[in-house]
Order: C-alpha cells, then structure tokens, then sequence
C-alpha cells in the first residue's frame, strides 16, 4: 500500500483553526483577568435570581483547553466520529467563552440573552423556511431578501394609509397591513417564479433581479409616499399566552410576546408536518429531487413550484413585516439589511430541514444579540466589529457545513416537458 | 447544478460573422433585443412616474364627477410629468436639451445646435463628460462581474470589493510616508494596492469555494456587509483615528496626495481613469479568448466536469476568477478614490454592486459590450439628478427602471414576445451561474 | 387489477394507428401503427434513434402526436399525460428510472396516488398494500428502503409494482434489460410471463435480438421513426431481424487479427476506491493490460467499472492500492499527469466529461492539449494551430459538421464522439482507456468506433475497454475481467469466453467454484 497524499481537508482548517484558537484563548486569559475575577451569569431578573458565578479566568482556560484537545485530536486523524464530535462541542462553547469573556467582573442575564436571540432570529428563521419550500420543489430563491423588504415597506405603507382612515380600529389595521405584507411577498414570489419556470431564466439571475426590483421599488415608494411628520410608530402588540406566561423564569421569556414571533413557531411545526407528513409534501420533496418521476405518475410540475414559490414569498413577506410592523413601526431604505441572505444560510446549515434551520436561524440570532449585549457590557470593541459578527459567523457556518448538506437534486435546473 | 445562458460563442470574436445583411424584421429584431429591453423597461418605469406624479384623490373624484374623460384629464399632468422626466434625464445624461438657453446657469459652458423661437436644441458638455466619468467604474466593475460569470461564478461582492480597492488605494494616495512621491511612482503605487486589496477580497470566496464548496453568492453578499462595516470603522474610528480626517467636518479620509491622483484630461473632470478601464476591457477580453489561463476559466465555466478531465484544475480557476474579479472591481474603487473623489466617505460605493451585475447581464458577459452598457448606466445614473430637480421625481424611479432592464435582459422572451420578434434559437447560449453545489 | 384472461383470441387492447411526431430537424414517428392484443408480449425492436422511446412516451402521454391516433379496447382515446395514460391502465418502466432515490419505496410507488388517513400520509396501510401487490406477482421488494440505496434489479422491480399499484393492464418496458446479466434478465423474463398470465399485455422494448427471440409473441420492427416489419417470432432469425433493424445486413463480427502483446502498460495492483458517497466501489482489484491487446472489462453497469475508470485517469483519487502506467506510480497523479504519460480517455458520459457542449468543434479538439506547443507558448494560444489541427482531425475522423466553428452541441452523438476519438488519437499514446465507447450510437458509428480501437491496438497501444454491452466486449477483446461488486472476479482469454460463462461471471457465480 504506497502512502496517502496528505490532503487538506476542511477538518483539518478547522482543527487548525480549533488549536490556534485554544492556544490564543490560554495565552490571552492569564494576562487579560485576574483570577478572582468572577463572571456573573444570572437566570433571572432582580437580586434573588438563580446564577452561576464562573470564575473568568479559569472557565476561559478550560474552554481553551477543550479547543486545544479537540483540535489536536481531529489532527491526529484516528478516530473520525469522536473527534468531529468534540470539534462540535467545542464550537458550540464559542458562545459562553465570548459572555464570559465580556461579562467579566460584572453580571448579564443569560435568559434575557437568550430571548433576545429568539427575537433576533425570528425574520431569519421565517426567512428559512420560506427558502424551505421553494427550494424544496426545486427553486432557488435567494430573493428572499427582496421578497422581505418587499413585504416591509407595502406592510408599513397599508399600515400608514389606513391608520388615518380607520381611527381606533388599530389591531384590525395591523392584521390588514400584515396581510399586505403577506401578499407583497408573494407577488415578487410570483415574479421569481414566472420569470424562472416561464421563462427558464437563471433562477439565481431571476432572484437577483427581484432583489434588485424590491430595493428600488421600496425606495421609490418611501421617497415618494411615505415621506411624512406623520411617523406611525405604531407596533404590533404583545400578546400574553394566557397560563403558559406564568411558567416560572422562562414564562414571562418566551410567552409574552408579538404575534409574528409566535407565527414563527407554529410555521415551522406547520412546515415540518405537511413537508413530511402529508401527500403535498411528498409530492414537494418528489418536485425537488426528480422533477421527471413525479411527472410520470401525474404530479404537475409546473404547478407544484409556482404554488410553492408563491408559498415562500408569502413568508418571506410575513418575515418583512416582522422589521417595519413588529420591530420599527416604520420603514426605512434596505431595512432587512441581509437578514434574507443570512436566512439562506440558515436553511442550508440546516440541511433545508425547518428544525435544522431553526438551529441556524437561533446560531445568527445569538450573534447578533452578542452584540447588544457587548454594548450593554460596555466592552471596548468597535461596535461594527460587532456588527460583523453575524456576517462572518455565515461564513465560518457555510464552510464549515455546506459540503456535507446536500441540496435538492433538481435545484435550479429548469424543468423542460417536450 | 443550474445553468444559464445567453450567447456565448457569438461573442467569441474569431467566428467570422455572416457578411449579408439581414433580411426580416426578425432578424433585426434579434439584433435591437437588448436596445428593446431597455426601451420597455423605460415604458414600465413611466407607469411608475406617472402613478408618483398623479393626484389620485383628485383622480378619483374627477372619475366619480366626469367619468372616465374626467380621470383622463386628472392623470394627463402625470404623464406630462413624465415626458418631462425622460426629458430632464436624457439632458442631464448626453447633454442634449431642448430648453430655453436663458435657464441654463451662466458658468455653464453650452453650444446652441438649432435655435427654435425662445427654446433652442443645445448641447452641453459637461453633462456627458460627467456621464463618462460616472461610466469609468461601471465599465470595470461590469468587467469584473462578467469576468466571474465566464468561469460560472456570481459575483455578487463587487461592491465590498470597491471599498477594498478604494481603503488601499486611498491609504497609500493620503499616507504621509508616501508623500514626496513622484505621480510616475505614487499612482501605480496606490492603483496597485487598490486592485490588491480587492483581488484578496474577491479571492476569499473563490478559496471558499473551490475548497469547501460554500456558493460564492453567499459569501460575496457577507463579504460586501464586512466591507461596509470594516469601511465604517476605518473611516469613523476616532479611538484611535485610523482613516479619519479629523479636521472634516463629515465623516471621511483626508484628501489624497496631489501626486497619486489621475491626472485630468484637457481641463475637464474626465480623467485618467478612462483609459484605465478601455486597456482593461482589451486586456480581459485578451486574457479570456487569447490564453490558455482565459480558456481553462470559461472551460470551467461552461462543463466544470468536462475541465477536469480535461486537465484543468478547478478549484485554481475558481480562485484565479474570482480574484480577477475582486481586482477589477478594486480597480474601480481606486480609480474613483484617485480621480474623482479623491478620498473615501463611508457609504460612497453603496450599489454599485447590483449595478455592475445589471451591466455584466445587458453585456451578455461580453467584455466589449460591457462598455455601451456601462455608458447606459451612467448615463442614467448621472441624469437622475436633473430629472428629479425638472420633474420632482424620486431619483429611485432609475433604480426601477435598471431592474426592469435586467429582467427583460435575463427574461428577453418577454422582450421578443411584446416586440414580435421570432424566439432565440436553442444553443444561443451561455453559462452564468450555477445552484448551490 | 387486470381481469384474467377471459379470451385469449386476439382481442386488440392498444392501437395505434399512423403516428406521427416531428421534433425540430427529425422526424421521430412517421406513419407509426402496431397492434397490442390481450396478454401478449409485444417486442418493439429497433436501433437506437430508431423511434421507439417515443413512440411509448406518446402512448404514455409524455408526449403530443403531430398526427395519428390512439385506440384502446376499439374505443380512440386522448392522451394528453401521464395522469390520462395512469387512469387507461398503461403503467412504463422508463429505461432511467423514475423513482426518487431520496424516499423510500413505499414514497415512491405510492407518490401521486397517495394513500391518506385524514389529511395525512398512512405509510403502513400503504406498505402492506405494496406487499400483497409484491407477493401476487413474485415481485420481491422491501417497502422501507430507501430506492437510492437499492440494486439496480431491485429498482427495476419498484417500477413495475408503481405500475401494477396503479392497476395498470398495459406494462410498457422501455429497454429493460439494459442494466441486468443475463440471469437477471432471465428472471425478469419469468415475471413477465406471470404478469401475462393474469392478464396483463406487455410492450416489451429492446434492441437486443436475443431477448426477443426469446421472449416475444410478436414482434414489430422499428427503424428510422418508420415501421420497418411486423414479425412472429417463430418466422424470424437473429439475422434477419438484423437485416431488419438496421436495413442491410450487418456484420456482428469485427475483423481484426490476432493480438501480439507486449510489455504490461498498466497494471493496477489491490486498488480499493470508494464512490462519491463515500462507499467503497472497486474492493481490492489487480490486473495488468499490455501493450497491443484489448482487455475487455465485462460487467453489469454499476459494478464499480465507473470507478475504476476514474481512477486510472486520475478523476478519483484511490483509497488505497497502486495504479502504475508505463511503469510509474500514478496512484496520486493528476488527470493532466496521466494525459502526459500519453493515456487516451474515452469517457463514460461524453456529453457531460468528454465535451464543451456551447463550445466550437475546434475548441474542443484542443480540449486537452490547449497548453502545449504548437497550440500556445506560454500562457499565449496560437489559433492558427489549433485551426489546422480541427481541420486535420475534422477530416481523418470523418466529423459530419458545417465547420470547425460549429457548436458541438448542436451535432449528433456519433460525431461528438469521432471528435472525442479523433482528440485523443491524434497524439502518441500508451494506452486507450474507453468506457462505454459505442453507447447510443448509430451501427455506422459503432463499427467506425471499433476499427478506430483495433486499429490502436495495432499500433501498439495497450485498450482498457469498459463496456455493458457483452457483444461488443466479445467482439473486440483479446482478453475479458469480469466485474461483480468492485472486484474482478475472473480473466479470461476472449476465445474461452462465451455468453453463458460471462453472464453467469457478471452475476457473481463462479462455474470454477460451484
């Protein structure tokens, strides 16, 4: 047997990176703490609130250490499963490591932390799912973007026209504007998919024009309508789940909520069932891996992704309206600022699974509320330093995963009947 | 994995063209395709004026009181408006008015073609010399998006790459240790770091990519948010100053040296610049279908499985693409830093990254045609502003009509129905971008 | 179900009466009628490109007829698609299957035509279903499985019980022996007869003369979208259905001379690779093919011939095992590498390995040697070269084309693989590999192929010829390795070798052994 090139394997990169990182991490905590510096993490809010006081210094060191460990060993190359197990463990402790690290001397609540990622990861984790059912029949749709932003501003401006017209009927003016929203992304989903099924426009092409289409058009309608003193700032309201709000600690977190947050939810029980559970999600996932047999036993092809895609748009603009109704009660220029990118992200780290994106979805929100939370901490970091964090975490995520997730098999291409 | 396509070997020079005119409406028709795609995304973005300029409350109450001819008479002014604004946007795009000359501002340099009664067919240069300059960075930018999709790469991060070339070509073009630098050394000087700088940043993704498989649309569309915020924080950063100029009064870098910037063509604001990018077209059309490094890259582009048996390495003509790409477009942000701007704002390159995507698409990926695209753009771009001072219209209604212009690029069956024009021939064809694999 | 043969009289269940179908530049059908009566097995034979395919995809409803009428039981029917030919009773096992591999047999066969309990899927009403269905026809199959993970045999078998599911009376099989061993085919055959038996009527399609003989009550000629003759078996030899199918008498026989080996040129030695996902293909295979004789790799498609293919060439990197060419270890070396040492790859898939589909002839006759001198210096090309070498090969290789600078996409499979031929041959080599070299092609390009391959081999060449077809294996080798799950399980000289001894070789039964 002649010897094996040594290949580079993206294990490898990673264990290299794992190794450089642990080292960093036991290099910088000795100088950067003290040793009777106590990271406070309580789970609660007020005095009285069960916490856990790490100590700084030492919790970093073994958190460097299990990077160390888990490096070397997925180098050493012996025991494949073992060692891509502990690169993921460790991976995951990237996240107490960096709270702890900024939590430092003082004390941060976790559960709100936790929440807020949540929140954070509501228009990424609607945004994946929307990905989930277009590319589940076989379209791309890194429009998702446009679909969202879409939906944002024709959500806000229904919003915007109604509230003088309707004085008092506020909750019934939101849930039309949410409506809007809804149907705006479907009508650039439309589009997506008149232009790639129709047309056999390149699908990534067809998605960037619609991206390109929504940013236009949302500033052209904000530039030319929406321009006004008269700042709504109205929002959709908190709704309490009755009993459930009262489960102690986590109640008041994940229970007293907006309804889009809610929506989430139940979109992905609703997605999850009907994609594996139902004869249309059969016939979905049929569409998206072998277009031809499900003609042959008369399934329509043609049918199937426009439904599908308009499906998605739906979502995607449910998901805008979650920026300019749920969030901001206003609208501004690219508001969705690449969530519907990261979104994507998400679905594939999610191996185009709604719980696997919901994983992916939760991975950004966390970033992106790492970031808040810095501020509140008052860590000395450039805030757009923070800013990036999500960006690179997509980057990190999709190279780390997206050789192993394999995509529909009939995505993006055409489907041609003689 | 997805293709699409366009035509591609007819863009490939050495076909000898067939010699005889054409004969049917067609024929010539197939021709006019992308000059009609771009007339009827202009008709569309009209509905878009005229629904801004329209009062439609009035419009209603004249349809209630007078009917239709009463709505008619409501939405005529909107339509007027828009007339106006096409109008407004061709002057202001290739200097070319119908106005009357007293109007026009008295340091204004202008030659009156035909004088007509009190309005007069005039010419004014300075609105297409500004359209020129507008045109350099889409020309290279175009380039480089066209230069990705040959190798079956999107590009989507032209805009980070900008602000990659600009950050270096203006820190070398500001940076005290340069000063004293004579032009012949300081100018190639900062233009090299600029296409540097965006050669490193389109060649993360195409490394991404050839080694992990992560789709470059992903991560060029990352790459441009971390650009934008690495931009924000060199640029604004006070603690410590980086790239500020702290005695501006705006967010920006301080100016760049005299001796790194393009010198000026014959007094006007063209500059250097332009002669820049037409060699960069020359030489990327060269590089694509004159040496074997361009073969191996559309190779690839065109049946990836088809060069690897073929010998060619895959994933090094991914990188080798995708850098080429980044250093093109870091190319343009130089060019604007050192001829234009001369210094950096944060935000300055906001959208140039969709444009040069729109162009490379109106181009068909052809690297010559990418020069009247590129001039399109500009010249849209740069009459948006007498359109919205003439016609009080957003100057986003030209964003509409860009897109508009793409999809009836991408989706020219549209263009061939509404035209009557017979459809494409299959195998007219070529590769722009793959699926997630 | 299909009722029992009441009548066994020649009951017309399907006529078709002059089709028709014209696609951009070929005539596909032309004037097409054939009769299939009750309970019969009725062979369409015909070349490839002779029609037949589409013949079955417009009673299928796949496809729209441009004239022409289809009749069934004496009543004319519309069939407009798949869902109208499903709910007449026509069911088609497709020559590349239509199953999913990523679902499971069950998904698969039940997709369309669901079984539901309220509004959710009942996957285990519908595997006891599938199960009797399996049962009553003899039909194993294992309704949990995932068909991506399956025997190509056993996939086979899913298709004819989605057909069956779907209550059909007509069974169309497009090409079905394409992919099993003889024994297989042989077992195939027995279900077809019991499929007969309970009433079923059979569109049996082939191009393989023996199977037909075997097997059919009738048979109906295809060539060039017209039919050619309408036969009973019993009136028919191998040569004249021959004479038939292609419209003069072929010669099935290759005339070449003895072989006089040399020097080994390649010799592999214990290789093991695995496939694209991940499992392993080729376990453990050593041999060894000389300079001037054919080594014939005989086997049912899937057997891990692709595999091995790939890792001469270089496409696939071995796991573990030498590859040696002329001597040197290329066990980690580049395709250019092993191009360099002067191998010839004749590629499975041509359309989508061996050619540049938008690009022009001239382009991909430079394909793999674009970097050389005389066609670049440098990184700089030289077109005049390479203009004068398509033009060379262009005429050596008889490339039908309007010009060196016509897409190759638009030419026709024969051609595209003269220009892949002509590529390959006309720089000094040491060895030939070709995998499927002749597949879809026209009789005039298969025997142009042939004399091409025995010719290099005269020359010296040492010829790696992978193939599923055992006639051409037969016909061309000097020496045959049979295939069977990624190992080789015999060598035999070509004149020990006859069709049973293979066929039993390639399903994995070793006559020495037994």
């Amino acid at each position: 047997m002649s010897p094996r090139p040594l290949r580079l394997t993206r294990l490898h990169v990673f264990a290299a990176l794992f190794v450089l990182l642990g080292l960093a991490l036991l290099w910088w905590a000795p100088g950067a703490f003290e040793a009777d510096t106590i990271s406070r993490l309580n789970f609660g809010l007020g005095r009285d609130a069960p916490g856990w006081g790490a100590p700084t210094r030492l919790t970093l060191q073994v958190i460097g250490g299990l990077y160390l460990a888990s490096g070397l060993l997925a180098l050493v190359n012996r025991w494949p499963r073992v060692s891509l197990a502990a690169l993921v463990l460790s991976g995951l402790l990237i996240f107490p490591a960096v709270l702890i690290g900024a939590a430092a001397g003082k004390q941060t609540n976790v559960l709100t932390m936790l929440a807020e990622s949540l929140r954070l990861a509501t228009p990424i984790v609607i945004g994946a799912t929307a990905g989930i059912w277009a590319e589940r029949t076989g379209i791309i749709n890194i429009a998702i973007e446009g679909m969202m932003l879409a939906g944002a501003c024709f959500g806000f401006t229904s919003l915007f026209f109604l509230e003088p017209i309707m004085p008092g009927a506020t909750n019934l003016v939101l849930l039309i504007s949410v409506l809007v929203a809804v149907v705006f992304g479907g009508l650039m989903a439309l589009l997506h998919a008149w232009l790639s099924i129709r047309f056999n426009v390149n699908q990534v092409v067809s998605g960037t024009v619609i991206n390109i289409l929504a940013i236009g058009l949302t500033s052209f309608v904000r530039r030319e309508w929406l321009l006004s003193t008269r700042a709504g700032r109205i929002t959709l309201p908190n709704i309490a789940i009755p009993g459930l709000v009262d489960i102690p600690v986590i109640g008041d977190v994940l229970f007293n909520n907006k309804p889009i947050f809610y929506m989430m939810f139940v979109l992905l029980i609703l997605t999850h069932v009907i994609l594996f559970y139902t004869p249309f999600g059969l016939r979905m996932r049929a569409v998206g891996e072998h277009p031809e047999a499900a003609d042959t036993v008369g399934v329509n092809v043609f049918f199937m992704r426009y439904l599908n895609t308009t499906i998605s748009g739906m979502i995607a603009g449910l998901g805008g309206a979650w920026f300019s109704l749920e969030t901001v009660g206003g609208f501004d220029d690219v508001m969705t600022g690449g969530r519907g990118f990261i979104a994507l992200a998400a679905m594939i780290f999610g191996k185009w699974t709604p719980f696997g994106a919901f994983g992916g979805g939760l991975l950004f929100g966390f970033a992106d509320a790492l970031g808040t939370r810095f501020q509140i901490l008052n860590v000395p970091v450039p805030p757009q330093w923070l800013q990036m964090l999500p960006f690179l975490t997509t980057m990190v995520v999709l190279a780390g995963l997206v050789g192993r997730a394999t995509a529909p098999a009939a995505e993006g291409i055409p489907y041609e009947k003689q | 994995m997805a293709e699409i396509t366009a035509e591609t070997h007819q863009s490939q020079p050495r076909q000898p063209s067939p010699g005889r005119m054409p004969r049917n409406w067609s024929e010539i028709g197939s021709r006019l395709v992308p000059g009609l795609a771009v007339v009827t995304a202009m008709i569309f973005g009209a509905v878009f004026m005229v629904a801004a300029a329209t009062d439609w409350a009035a419009a209603r109450a004249a349809f209630s009181a007078d009917g239709v001819g009463g709505f008619i008479s409501e939405v005529r002014p909107g339509i007027g408006r828009a007339g106006i604004a096409y109008g407004a946007l061709f002057e202001g795009a290739a200097g070319l008015g119908y106005v009357n000359p007293s109007s026009i501002r008295a340091e204004t340099f202008y030659v009156t073609l035909l004088p007509l009664g009190e309005r007069s067919l005039v010419f004014i240069p300075r609105n297409l010399i500004d359209t020129i300059v507008r045109t350099i960075p889409f020309i290279l930018a175009g380039l480089a998006v066209a230069l990705g999709f040959k190798c079956g790469l999107f590009n989507i991060g032209a805009e980070g790459q900008l602000y990659a070339g600009g950050l270096l070509a203006a820190l070398i073009g500001f940076h005290p240790a340069f000063r004293g630098l004579p032009s012949l050394i300081h100018i190639p000087l900062a233009v090299a770091a600029g296409i540097a700088g965006g050669l490193l940043w389109g060649a993360i993704p195409g490394f991404l990519k050839a080694r992990t498989g992560a789709h470059e649309v992903i991560n060029t569309i990352m790459m441009n948010y971390i650009a934008i915020r690495l931009a924000d924080w060199l640029i604004k950063s006070r603690e410590p100053v980086i790239m500020l100029d702290t005695t501006a009064s705006v967010p920006r870098t301080p100016f760049v040296a005299q001796s790194a910037m393009y010198p000026y063509l014959a007094n006007t604001s063209l500059h250097f610049g332009l002669f820049v990018a037409l060699a960069a077209v020359w030489l990327v059309w060269w590089f694509l279908y004159r040496t074997t490094l361009g073969f191996e890259i559309r190779t690839v582009g065109a049946n990836p499985s088809a060069a690897r048996y073929a010998g060619m390495s895959v994933s090094r003509s991914v990188v080798l693409a995708m850098a080429l790409s980044g250093g093109l477009a870091g190319l343009a942000g130089a060019g604007e830093v050192l001829g234009v701007q001369h210094n950096l704002s944060p935000g300055f390159f906001a959208g140039v990254g969709f444009d040069s995507i729109a162009i490379a698409l109106l181009a068909k990926t052809n690297p010559f045609a990418v020069v009247p695209a590129a001039l399109l753009w500009g010249g849209l771009i740069n009459g948006a502003g007498l359109m919205q001072v003439r016609a009080d219209l957003s100057i986003d209604v030209v964003k509409i009509i860009q897109a508009f212009i793409v999809m009836f690029i991408a989706a020219d069956q549209i263009v061939r129905a509404l035209w009557r024009i017979r459809a494409r021939r299959r195998g007219e064809e070529v590769v722009f971008a793959r699926g997630w694999s | 179900m299909a009722e029992p043969a009441a009548t066994p009289a020649a009951e017309p269940v399907l006529e078709v009466i002059g089709i028709t179908k014209r696609f951009p530049g070929v005539l596909a059908n032309n004037d097409i009628h054939f009769t299939l009566t009750r309970g019969q097995i009725h062979c369409m034979l015909g070349e490839n490109g002779a029609g037949k395919t589409t013949l079955m995809n417009i009673i299928y409803g796949l496809y729209q007829p441009d004239a022409g009428e289809i009749r069934m039981n004496g009543r004319p029917v519309m069939i407009h698609s798949a869902n109208d030919a499903i709910r007449l009773g026509i069911g088609m096992v497709h020559q590349h299957f239509m199953l999913v591999p990523q679902l499971t047999v069950t998904e698969n066969i039940i997709l369309g035509n669901e079984v539901t309990q309220g509004p959710f899927l009942d996957r285990r009403k519908a595997a006891a279903q599938i199960l009797a269905l399996s049962e009553r026809f003899g039909l194993e199959i294992d309704p949990e499985a995932r068909v991506g993970e399956l025997p190509v045999g056993a996939r086979q078998r899913v298709e004819i019980v989605k057909a069956l599911y779907r209550q059909a009376s007509i069974l169309i099989l497009d090409e079905p022996t394409a992919v099993l061993t003889p024994q297989e085919a042989e077992d195939l055959f027995k279900v077809m007869h019991a499929l007969v038996e309970q009433g079923v009527s059979i569109v049996f399609i082939t191009h393989k003369l023996k199977e037909v003989l075997a097997v059919a009550d009738q048979i109906t000629v295809l060539r060039n979208g017209e039919v050619a003759g309408v036969v009973a078996p019993e009136e028919a030899s191998e040569a004249s259905l021959a004479a038939l199918m292609v419209g003069r008498a072929v010669i099935l026989q290759v005339e070449k001379a003895a072989a006089h080996p040399g020097e080994p040129v390649l010799s592999v030695e214990e290789l093991r690779v695995t496939d694209e996902r991940g499992h392993t293909a080729v376990n453990g295979i050593s041999f060894e093919a000389r300079a001037g004789e054919i080594l014939g790799v005989a086997g049912v498609q899937g057997n891990g011939q692709t595999e091995l293919v790939r890792a001469i060439t270089g496409l696939m990197h071995p796991l573990s095992g030498r590859i040696l060419i002329a001597g040197q270890d290329v066990s980690t070396a580049t395709p250019r590498q092993i191009t360099e040492l002067g191998v010839a790859h004749i590629p499975e898939d041509r359309e989508a390995d061996g050619l540049v589909k938008p690009y022009p002839v001239v382009d991909n006759i430079i394909l793999n040697s674009y970097y050389r001198p005389p066609f670049a210096r440098g990184i700089v090309m030289n077109e005049a070269e390479a203009v004068k070498q398509a033009t060379e090969v262009v005429e050596r290789f008889d490339v039908r084309t309007p010009s060196i600078y016509a897409e190759v996409g638009t030419l026709s499979g024969g051609n595209k693989q003269k220009i892949i031929a002509g590529r390959e041959f006309s720089r000094p080599i040491k060895l030939l590999v070709a995998a499927q070299p002749t597949r879809g092609l026209d009789v005039g390009s298969i025997e142009f192929i042939h004399k091409q391959i025995v010719a290099q081999r005269d020359q010296g060449v040492a010829v790696l010829l992978v193939s599923a077809e055992l006639d051409e294996i037969m016909a061309l080798s000097d020496r045959i390795a049979v295939m069977y799950r990624g190992q080789i399980i015999d060598v035999l000289p070509a004149a020990q070798a006859d069709r049973e001894t293979l066929g039993l070789l390639m399903a994995g039964v070793h006559p020495a052994q037994d």
